[in-house]
């Protein structure tokens, strides 16, 4: 037996052991996943097993390395795990943007110390971050953000306000877009890591049309942000002035993850489920599933395909831009035709049977996804510019 | 498996983007072929220097003289074919046909293969009877005569038929019409008494028959596998080809996407480059999109059938449904966004339009596997 079938082997087993069956009940609603920071509790005690017994295998954040919480897999090992726990139906034991984007950006541009410290906290759950970036005067056009740190010495006093603040009220520190240079529009702003518990950091909830209020607006007056939190522990990834790099890279990451390439609910097909809840399919909506179907399962070999060319260094540096925009826009048509095939019951906003309204909300909801992380638009912009070398894009 | 071409076939890959690049370019077969009203469609010529580069016999068996390749390598030569529009035997022949024979006997493969290696033979299959693929239906009959049996009926989209020294034909040996079971194949030669072609010119210049069988008298050994169990030889040969036809129609998309991509940086209207508008752009952009994702599929659907798995019947209608909405997308907008010169024969994209529209309709448009994929899923 090879090495990496054996460490099927093992996983598969690790797995039987570890995950308790509630653990494998598909998500039903932001409770049902375990999202970490200092606030935060447990639904029931199979989340809190599930989630310890990752914690201490490293199987919270698997491909990271061991020093830093993780579990130090290489990349085919983290594909086999992740194959293993898609097989069960495995919830992720931990959420979070710490896991999805700050960590690799530490992980690419951070120093030791920042390493050491916040990737821990991050793998171990305790520390649960957001993402500043946003402003109601820049959204698609990011870098023109004014949000502003002025220079004290050993440290910056940070005015400004930022917009569309996922769970900006229940995260404890933020990763946040400030411009330290007003002169210098790319090379003048600078990638801040701050407590949100700080004086001088407010955050109000804004309510979306699926009723549910993940985001906030996020206001900074007269934060005191330190350069430094210790030996080799910066306040700040990269360098100052240099913040676009860093949130440039990330972006990478926050559109693959939006993407859905990882395969799951975002890229399974749909019809066969379709037609056991509605009886009988409307042959033109059957037709419609079909073509669904076909784009579906097409798309998830395009995601394996990504990620195993992204391990390896191949394929182009932008497809997370196509990823994204193939991804969230297939997303959005998923619902859109689970709603037809739900019919007057999927109106159903508040009922038990619809478990709150959870097909209308998230039909609502999916309608962000070609929002949030870059518009759909501004991927077709990255494409034609960096992929197709179109002229003037 | 990672879902990429391992070193081989990264190398392999670029021989035969190298080698179509030069001998199978379109002013030098496609054209040359068509311009010349050759009645065969395809260059002999070439087809020798397929067999001297190894194609013609990439999926046989090394036992049997080939090169024991899987699908994934057959994909990448055939990607390369549509890209350049290289009108050859190569996906009847090499795919198809092999594909059935290596269900035949040492006999049988004896007689035929050594042939298409060399790149002496060409072959091809009958399998549709009507204008649409439907081969659950099959009314072309071979009656038991003597120690062989009579064949009688009519076949349809036989490609190269009537430059093809072998034919296989799916025919009922036993049931009614649309009975899975009671097939049989035969590997009917080129001289069979009885067998008559209507070779017609297709749109994209190929050279399809309709093929007549009026008691053709085929001895026993003329069987691919098993009489009446013929249905699994033919879904076999399915797979194949519909995963071969995906790639070639990957290559035609690239193809037709590259040309157009290029022309909108040349192309100046109103003061600027066509390229600079961002209403080309973004539908350029989703073109790449799409062939980018019909490739991943193509891809996979190949390593699935080579690892045997049986998921791989169903990804091999994904990959056929998903590669005919990619293509038939990029040879419109390629058209179109060529403006009035995309109409004009002399200009390529037009051709690419016309291969498409041949490689949509052979062994399934994406109506017929659209609707396979909902009836394989439970719908
Ligand atoms: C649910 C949700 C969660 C979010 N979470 C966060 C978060 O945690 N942190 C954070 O910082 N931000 C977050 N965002 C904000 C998100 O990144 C922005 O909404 C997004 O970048 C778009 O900016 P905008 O809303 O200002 O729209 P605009 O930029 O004003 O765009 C309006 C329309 O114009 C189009 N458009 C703009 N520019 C162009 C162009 N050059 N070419 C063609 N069309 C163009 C857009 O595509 C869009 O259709 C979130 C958004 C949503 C919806
Ligand atoms: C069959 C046929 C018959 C014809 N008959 C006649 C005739 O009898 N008399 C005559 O004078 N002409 C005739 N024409 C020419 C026809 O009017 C032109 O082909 C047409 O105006 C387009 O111009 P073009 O071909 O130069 O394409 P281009 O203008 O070069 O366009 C190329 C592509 O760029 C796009 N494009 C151009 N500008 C923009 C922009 N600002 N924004 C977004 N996209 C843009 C176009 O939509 C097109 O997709 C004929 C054309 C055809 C095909």
């Amino acid at each position: 037996m090879s090495d990496l079938e054996s460490f099927r082997v093992e996983t598969r087993e690790w797995l039987e052991a570890n995950c308790p069956p509630e653990m494998r009940e598909p998500v039903r609603d932001e409770g049902d996943v375990y999202w970490g920071g200092r606030n935060a509790s447990f639904k029931n005690d199979a989340q809190k097993a599930w989630f310890e017994a990752c914690r201490e295998k490293g199987y919270t954040v698997p491909e990271w390395p061991k020093e830093y919480g993780g579990a130090g897999l290489s990349p085919a090992e983290g594909k086999v795990l992740r194959q293993e726990m898609a097989r069960i139906n495995a919830r992720p034991p931990l959420s979070s943007f710490g896991i999805w984007m700050l960590g690799p950006a530490l992980l690419h541009f951070g120093t030791e110390g920042q390493k050491q410290r916040f990737l821990n906290e991050i793998a171990d759950g305790k520390i649960r971050w957001c993402q500043g970036y946003s402003e109601p005067g820049s959204g698609s056009d990011l870098v023109s953000m004014q949000t502003y740190g002025e220079d004290k010495g050993d440290h910056w006093i940070v005015n400004g306000q930022k917009i569309w603040t996922s769970y900006a009220d229940e995260a404890d520190w933020i990763f946040c877009l400030v411009r330290t240079d007003k002169q210098n529009k790319y090379q003048g702003i600078t990638f801040m890591l701050f407590d949100m518990a700080g004086d001088g950091v407010s955050t109000k909830p804004i309510k979306l049309i699926s009723g549910n209020s993940p985001f906030c607006e996020t206001f900074m007056d007269d934060v005191k942000v330190p350069k430094s939190y210790g030996d080799d522990c910066p306040a700040y990834v990269g360098e100052i002035n240099r913040g676009w790099d860093v949130a440039k890279y990330l972006l990478g990451h926050e559109r693959e993850m939006i993407s859905g390439a990882g395969g799951g609910d975002r890229t399974a097909a749909i019809g066969a489920a379709m037609k056991r809840n509605a009886g009988e399919l409307d042959p033109v909506l059957r037709a419609e599933l079909a073509q669904f179907d076909v784009d579906a399962l097409s798309y998830a070999a395009m995601g394996e395909k990504f990620l195993d060319e992204l391990k390896v260094g191949k394929g182009h540096p932008a497809q997370p831009n196509m990823m994204k925009y193939v991804g969230t826009e297939l997303n959005k048509r998923r619902h859109e035709l689970m709603m037809a095939a739900g019919g007057s019951r999927a109106l159903e906003w508040e009922s038990e049977e619809t478990n709150g309204g959870k097909g209308a909300r998230s039909w609502l909801r999916t309608k962000a996804n070609s929002i949030e992380g870059g518009t759909s638009e501004v991927m077709l912009n990255v494409i034609s510019k960096r992929i197709l070398d179109l002229p003037g894009a | 498996m990672p879902l990429y071409y391992d070193d081989d076939q990264a190398m392999l890959a670029e021989t035969a983007q190298q080698f179509m690049a030069e001998e199978g370019a379109i002013a030098k077969q496609l054209r040359h072929w068509r311009d010349r009203d050759c009645k065969d469609g395809f260059g002999h010529g070439l087809w020798k220097q397929f067999a001297e580069m190894g194609f013609t016999g990439m999926l046989v068996g090394e036992d049997d003289g080939g090169l024991g390749m899987g699908h994934v390598e057959a994909g990448i030569v055939l990607e390369n074919i549509g890209r350049n529009l290289t009108p050859s035997p190569f996906l009847s022949s090499s795919v198809l046909a092999a594909t059935a024979l290596k269900h035949g006997s040492d006999d049988l493969r004896g007689r035929w293969l050594p042939g298409l290696i060399e790149g002496e033979k060409v072959y091809t299959v009958a399998i549709d009877e009507g204008a649409k693929h439907r081969p659950e239906t099959i009314a072309c009959k071979a009656e038991k005569s003597g120690n062989g049996f009579k064949l009688s009926g009519k076949k349809d989209f036989v490609v190269y038929g009537a430059s093809s020294e072998m034919i296989v034909v799916a025919a009922r040996t036993s049931g009614s019409d649309s009975d899975a079971d009671g097939i049989t194949l035969f590997a009917v030669p080129q001289d069979a008494s009885g067998m008559s072609h209507d070779s017609v010119r297709l749109v994209d210049s190929s050279m399809a028959s309709h093929v007549t069988f009026e008691g053709v008298e085929l001895d026993g050994d003329a069987v691919i596998g098993e009489v009446d169990g013929g249905r699994e030889v033919l879904n076999a040969m399915l797979m194949a080809g519909r995963v071969g036809a995906a790639a070639e129609g990957v290559g035609v998309a690239q193809g037709a996407m590259d040309m157009t991509v290029d022309y909108l940086k040349q192309r100046k209207q109103f003061g600027k480059l066509i390229g600079e508008f961002q209403a080309l752009q973004h539908r350029a952009a989703h073109l790449y999109s799409e062939v980018e994702i019909a490739r991943a599929v193509t891809i996979k659907a190949a390593q699935l059938l080579d690892g045997g798995s049986e998921k791989a019947d169903l990804m091999a209608s994904v990959a056929k449904a998903k590669v005919a909405k990619a293509a038939g997308l990029a040879v419109k907008e390629g058209v179109q966004m060529h403006g009035g010169i995309g109409m004009t024969d002399e200009y390529d994209i037009g051709l690419y339009m016309k291969r498409d529209r041949a490689l949509q309709e052979f062994l399934g448009d994406q109506y017929y596997h659209a609707g396979r994929v909902a009836e394989m899923s439970g719908y």
